[in-house]
């Protein structure tokens, strides 16, 4: 186990190096003056972008380029960001707890309603509820997230008001920045209770209802699956006959013994899915303008803002490796019969 | 054999039987789309026409079927050259992805050792980013148009199916007819072609053909992000991207423009939909025990 574990540490380094040639290698096909910018730390140096490439060396060769790179991400200094008009880092600090928090709500609701549709599913086995839920799984799982999300706009954004678009309304935007608004986290629903603003919470909450739904469509299928077929499983073991033969109610047996053991495989499927979502919030984020780090990523590759892609490669990368592994680790915690090797 | 189970299963399970219906659906749409949408332009089949040079999108009429989108191009064309375009991006960048796939795992399984271990951490490089993201990045590196775009997805698509075959060739080699093969005194290459590859791909055949769906939807996202299809192109994501300006439609009138998004949404939800029923009637046999 610990084995494993530091053996997949130390593949990190070594494959995020390899995700971050492969893109800077591909970046070389763009002129000189705009890799420059991966350089240019104050907009006012845009201007004189040949010195830059001078200084630089940008019509290096691409080993020397790509140290140089490694030198400056080392130091912490990942370039500027023309897109977002900020240092990439700075990007990075101010975005990635959106999207982390998106992640969370999202998992949220996977886990809620897809223990209780693929329950519900498992119990009523081929009567209309079973058939419903088996719908909507199959369906949710060919929805295009991008097709979902404008609908859901179409509907509680443009007919019913409910929710807007955005990370959280104007008023909250001017308060969290005001200086008014003390910052302990970054992420606004923690801060937002820490500051004792509820108005805020709500607001930022109900900023996260629908890109979570939307992103949640996929995931949930799938667990309504999982959900559904393993509480089959336990339902169809003897003890769980036992225990109806000992006269307990269909409460306790469904949910204190059928439950217990059904549920193992949906803590895992919820662990890896945490991190897939990551993928997701690509789009989602773009749909609903939530300012997160997937929309901060997807401008920047549309905008060819290399310091920004490369930027969101490397922690994209970091992130997924590292919740892989953890989800990893959490599958032994959960079933003692799984062994790393 | 494998094949009349597939077919059998297929006939009697009502929900692959719909998925096959889909896909053969959307086949024929593809092969006739000539017929059913006469081409306009015979310099690129695949630009939409456009009506006018008016902004908002029109509701469906006689003339345009499906309705029209923003400036004007006709959705009814735009969804039945869509398919054609679907197809033509699922089945180019499977074979490609396949392709390399097969000669990477291929090799991998065959020389093992060091060989082995290079190549299977080349696709761990490539699993480090999700695939979506991965492609993204490699499709607005490369200047998004249609063909980068399948390059972009080609290359984030190979690695699965490169640990597949090596799993798959491994496991074969240990099989007895190998071993009496060899005993026979057959060659290495002969082993691999005649006897290990025959037995070893038909699975991962099946898995490649199935992730057509999957390939779509992620050109689908592509283009949506503005990193495919540029706008005018017959293009699912294309047009939903267009879309996304008249989601709220007009003050009072919130589903005013709700066509915009219906016709190609519709389209690419039923495409992927038909691949995944299919996709699980195959999955079930090729693996019994997730029943």
């Amino acid at each position: 186990m610990v084995n494993y574990i530091v053996r997949r540490l130390l593949m990190l380094p070594l494959v995020v190096l390899g995700v971050t040639f492969l893109l800077f290698f591909l970046t070389q096909r763009l002129s000189p003056e705009m890799r420059a910018s991966l350089y240019v730390k104050d907009p006012r140096q845009m201007g004189a972008l040949e010195e830059v490439i001078r200084e630089y060396g940008l019509r290096d060769n691409v080993f020397k380029q790509y140290g140089r790179w490694l030198k400056n991400v080392a130091h912490g200094d990942l370039g500027y960001s023309p897109s977002a008009n900020m240092p990439v880092s700075q990007a990075i600090k101010e975005y990635l707890p959106a999207t982390i928090q998106l992640a969370f709500v999202t998992i949220v609701f996977v886990v809620f309603f897809g223990v209780w549709f693929g329950c519900g599913s498992a119990i009523h086995k081929d009567e209309w509820k079973d058939i419903v839920a088996r719908l909507i799984s199959v369906g949710g799982f060919s929805l295009p997230i991008f097709v979902l999300g404008l609908i859901l706009l179409m509907i509680f954004y443009g007919q019913l008001g409910w929710f807007a678009p955005g990370g959280y309304s104007v008023q909250t935007d001017v308060l969290i920045h005001s200086g008014m608004f003390k910052t302990y986290t970054g992420f606004l629903l923690i801060d937002s209770l820490l500051n004792g603003n509820l108005r805020v919470f709500w607001d930022v909450l109900s900023h996260l209802v629908l890109p979570a739904v939307t992103l949640c469509i996929g995931s949930f299928a799938l667990m309504v699956r999982v959900m559904r077929s393993s509480m089959l499983e336990e339902l169809n073991k003897d003890y769980v006959r036992t225990a109806r033969a000992k006269g307990l109610n269909k409460f306790q047996v469904v949910y204190k013994h059928a439950g217990k053991n059904a549920i193992i495989p949906v803590i895992t499927l919820a662990s890896i899915q945490f991190i897939r979502l990551l993928g997701g919030t690509v789009i989602v984020e773009t749909i609903f303008d939530y300012p997160g780090i997937g929309r901060f990523g997807v401008i920047a590759a549309q905008q060819l803002d290399i310091a920004g892609i490369l930027g969101f490669s490397l922690m994209v990368a970091v992130l997924f490796v590292l919740g892989n592994l953890l989800s990893d680790i959490l599958y032994t915690a959960v079933d003692p019969r799984i062994r790393l090797e | 054999m494998i094949n009349d189970r597939i077919l059998k299963r297929i006939y009697t399970n009502k929900t692959s039987l719909f998925g096959l219906v889909i896909v053969v659906f959307f086949l024929l749409v593809a092969l006739f789309a000539p017929l059913l949408a006469p081409v306009e332009n015979p310099n690129n089949a695949y630009q939409l026409p456009q009506k006018s040079y008016q902004i908002a999108p029109q509701p469906p009429s006689a003339q345009n079927w499906f309705g029209t989108t923003e400036q004007q191009y006709d959705l009814y064309y735009g969804v039945v050259w869509g398919t054609r375009l679907a197809f033509k991006i699922g089945l180019t960048v499977t074979f490609f992805a396949f392709l390399i796939g097969l000669l990477v795992g291929g090799a991998a399984a065959y020389f093992g050792g060091k060989t082995d271990e290079i190549l299977m951490r080349l696709t761990d490089v490539v699993f480090a980013v999700p695939s979506l993201v991965l492609a993204m990045v490699i499709a607005a590196m490369l200047g998004p148009d249609i063909k980068n775009m399948m390059i972009a997805l080609t290359a984030v698509a190979w690695p699965s199916y490169a640990r597949l075959v090596r799993g798959d060739i491994l496991s074969v080699k240990q099989r007895d007819y190998v071993t009496a093969a060899r005993t026979l005194g057959a060659r290495g290459p002969r082993i691999l072609l005649r006897h290990i590859l025959p037995n070893a791909i038909y699975p991962s055949v099946v898995v490649a053909s199935l992730d057509i769906g999957y390939v779509v939807l992620t050109a689908a996202s592509l283009s949506f992000l503005g990193l495919g299809a540029q706008p005018g192109t017959a293009d699912w994501g294309q047009l939903i991207a267009m879309a996304r300006n008249w989601v709220l439609g007009t003050p009072g009138h919130p589903f005013a423009y709700w066509y915009t998004v219906v016709a190609p949404g519709g389209a690419i939800f039923m495409f992927v939909l038909g691949w995944n029923l299919l996709g699980d009637a195959f999955r079930d046999i090729l693996d019994p025990r997730q029943a």
